[in-house]
């Protein structure tokens, strides 16, 4: 393979700097004595000390973490179960079916999905809180499940699972001890994945969420709205912490994973 | 393959294809035929087709079309180069890496760059020219977009050129193509379903993207996903909305199917 000329470098380089810049530019001013972003006067953590004695601003970190963990952990498993079960239909027609139906979630706008969940739990009389928010989270959430098991499924060889059944497992077993110990690796980045979309949404959030309950996307919205606040800079500074180390700690986890699966396959 | 009883682990999921899939289509459809006391009526679809909204509609596909644009010309070559580098997906990660953090966070840091005492306007004194105000301009939307579409973009096309076998391009340099012509009828071709997936993924959100509007383009630039938000939780007439909505996803449809690959090669 040719080396890179420096043109080239020189490029990559570039677009690096204009995809880096406004993220450390953010940190950069999240120590900023001074109350703009403008002109740097002096160290300081006080943005930062602001954040965490802001108690409605914690409740609100708490309220995203917890919507996060459980609708990736409700889309989990209601997705993993319907990739299984779509593997069981032998229909292709109906199977193409409901794969498409997967999908439209996936590439529908935004703000097309909040706004028609908007209108269902107005309908059903589904408050517009807590509840609405992590049920639509849940519901945006399924399909990528569904996406990341079902390869891991179809290259499953079925005569594991016949072997399992000749040698006496019940069916039971044969999920929890064969099928669902085979599928994990696309289960956990499902789950991952379910995790990130509930704490990157903005749009269906807006939509469904009432006076009462706020993630921290839609405060995020609120207070940019407002103008320039350091407080959202010390936000972002902690924000780009927390996913570098997810980051890192999904690295190892693949790659611990893909380790696994080699040995397995040997 | 799998046995029968698995699929009773069918029914929950059904049940969410049926409630979240299906009905909130069918309640977008049905809620723009209605006025805003709730009665029958095809009005909201003649007041879509005025100047005013034909007018948006047009102006909304043209920034999109603009977006899309200068997203695959940045993203195409930084995908192409970072395919020929040592650590390519280590690089990649770099690359995704800023398209996890909150998109909100993103866009409220070009409020403070591009204010009126940001660092672009204190760059462009150097030079001796005046500051302006670079925020709520059609440059200050776009570029935005674009910075925020260029990761969703590099990424199907990079593992389009991942997957593309280099002894095709040897060949051709073998037969004679120049560098040039082995891009056009070699590389290109093989790529395309990449760059499909690619303009995509940036299409359809930057037509119905609201926050980036609200923020940066102040109330200067509307798009459709603004005049849905709009119509929903400012004026609230939910049937011109859903109407809009109703337009919107026949336009991703439409994409779709002109985007569309024969084999599901999702990223």
């Amino acid at each position: 393979m040719k080396k890179l000329s420096t043109a080239s470098k020189l490029y990559l380089v570039l677009v690096f700097v204009v995809l880096y810049a406004p993220i450390f530019y953010l940190i950069f001013y999240s120590f900023n004595s001074g109350g703009n972003m403008n002109h740097f006067e002096s160290f300081t953590l006080e943005h930062y000390q602001a954040v965490f004695a802001d108690s409605r601003l914690i409740i609100i970190l708490i309220n995203t973490v917890i919507v996060a963990l459980l609708s990736g952990f409700l889309a989990t498993l209601i997705g993993t179960f319907g990739a299984i079960g779509i593997v069981s239909i032998r229909n292709k027609k109906m199977r193409n079916t409901l794969l498409s139906l997967n999908n439209v979630l996936i590439v529908s706008p935004d703000v097309v999905i909040g706004a028609s969940f908007l209108i269902l739990f107005t309908l059903i009389g589904i408050k517009l809180g807590f509840t609405s928010v992590l049920i639509s989270h849940v519901a945006f959430s399924i399909p990528i499940v569904v996406l990341m098991v079902l390869p891991k499924l179809l290259a499953m060889n079925t005569t594991l699972i016949d072997a399992a059944l000749d040698l006496g497992a019940t069916k039971r077993q044969v999920l929890t001890r064969v099928i669902l110990p085979y599928i994990q690796p696309g289960i956990f980045a499902g789950f991952f994945l379910a995790m990130t979309y509930s704490l990157d949404d903005f749009a269906v959030t807006f939509f469904v969420t009432g006076n009462g309950f706020s993630t921290l996307s839609v405060e995020i919205y609120s207070m940019a709205r407002a103008g320039i606040s350091l407080t959202v800079n010390a936000i972002s500074g902690l924000v780009f912490l927390v996913t570098i180390l997810v980051v890192i700690g999904y690295y190892f986890v693949t790659n611990r994973s893909k380790h696994v699966s080699k040995e397995v396959q040997r | 393959m799998f046995n029968k009883a698995s699929k009773g682990s069918l029914f929950p999921y059904t049940i969410w294809i049926a409630f979240f899939v299906i009905a909130p289509i069918a309640l977008i459809v049905y809620y723009s035929m209605l006025d805003l006391n709730g009665n029958f009526t095809f009005n909201n679809y003649k007041a879509f087709f005025t100047p005013v909204y034909l007018k948006m509609t047009l102006t909304s596909f043209w920034y999109a079309f603009l977006i899309t644009l200068f997203t695959l010309i940045i993203a195409y070559p930084t995908a192409f180069l970072l395919t020929k580098t040592k650590h390519k997906h280590l690089w990649l990660m770099l690359i995704i890496i800023p398209s996890w953090i909150n998109l909100l966070l993103k866009t409220y840091a070009f409020i403070g760059i591009f204010g009126l005492y940001g660092p672009v306007n204190a760059f462009i004194e150097v030079f001796g020219l005046e500051s302006k105000q670079i925020l709520f301009t059609d440059f200050s939307f776009i570029f935005v977009s674009v910075y925020i579409f260029i990761p969703f973009m590099i990424i199907p096309i990079f593992n389009s050129l991942d997957k593309l076998n280099p002894t095709l391009v040897y060949a051709a340099r073998d037969l004679g193509a120049s560098s040039f012509t082995t891009f056009r009828r070699v590389i290109f071709p093989l790529t395309i379903d990449g760059v499909k997936s690619g303009i995509q993924v940036t299409f359809i959100p930057a037509l119905s993207l609201f926050m980036i509007t609200r923020l940066i383009a102040g109330n200067k630039v509307i798009t459709l996903g603004t005049a849905i938000e709009q119509q929903f939780l400012v004026s609230q007439n939910w049937g011109m909305g859903s109407t809009i909505a109703v337009f919107l996803i026949i336009i991703m449809v439409v994409i779709m199917l002109l985007t569309g690959q024969k084999k599901g090669g999702r990223a």
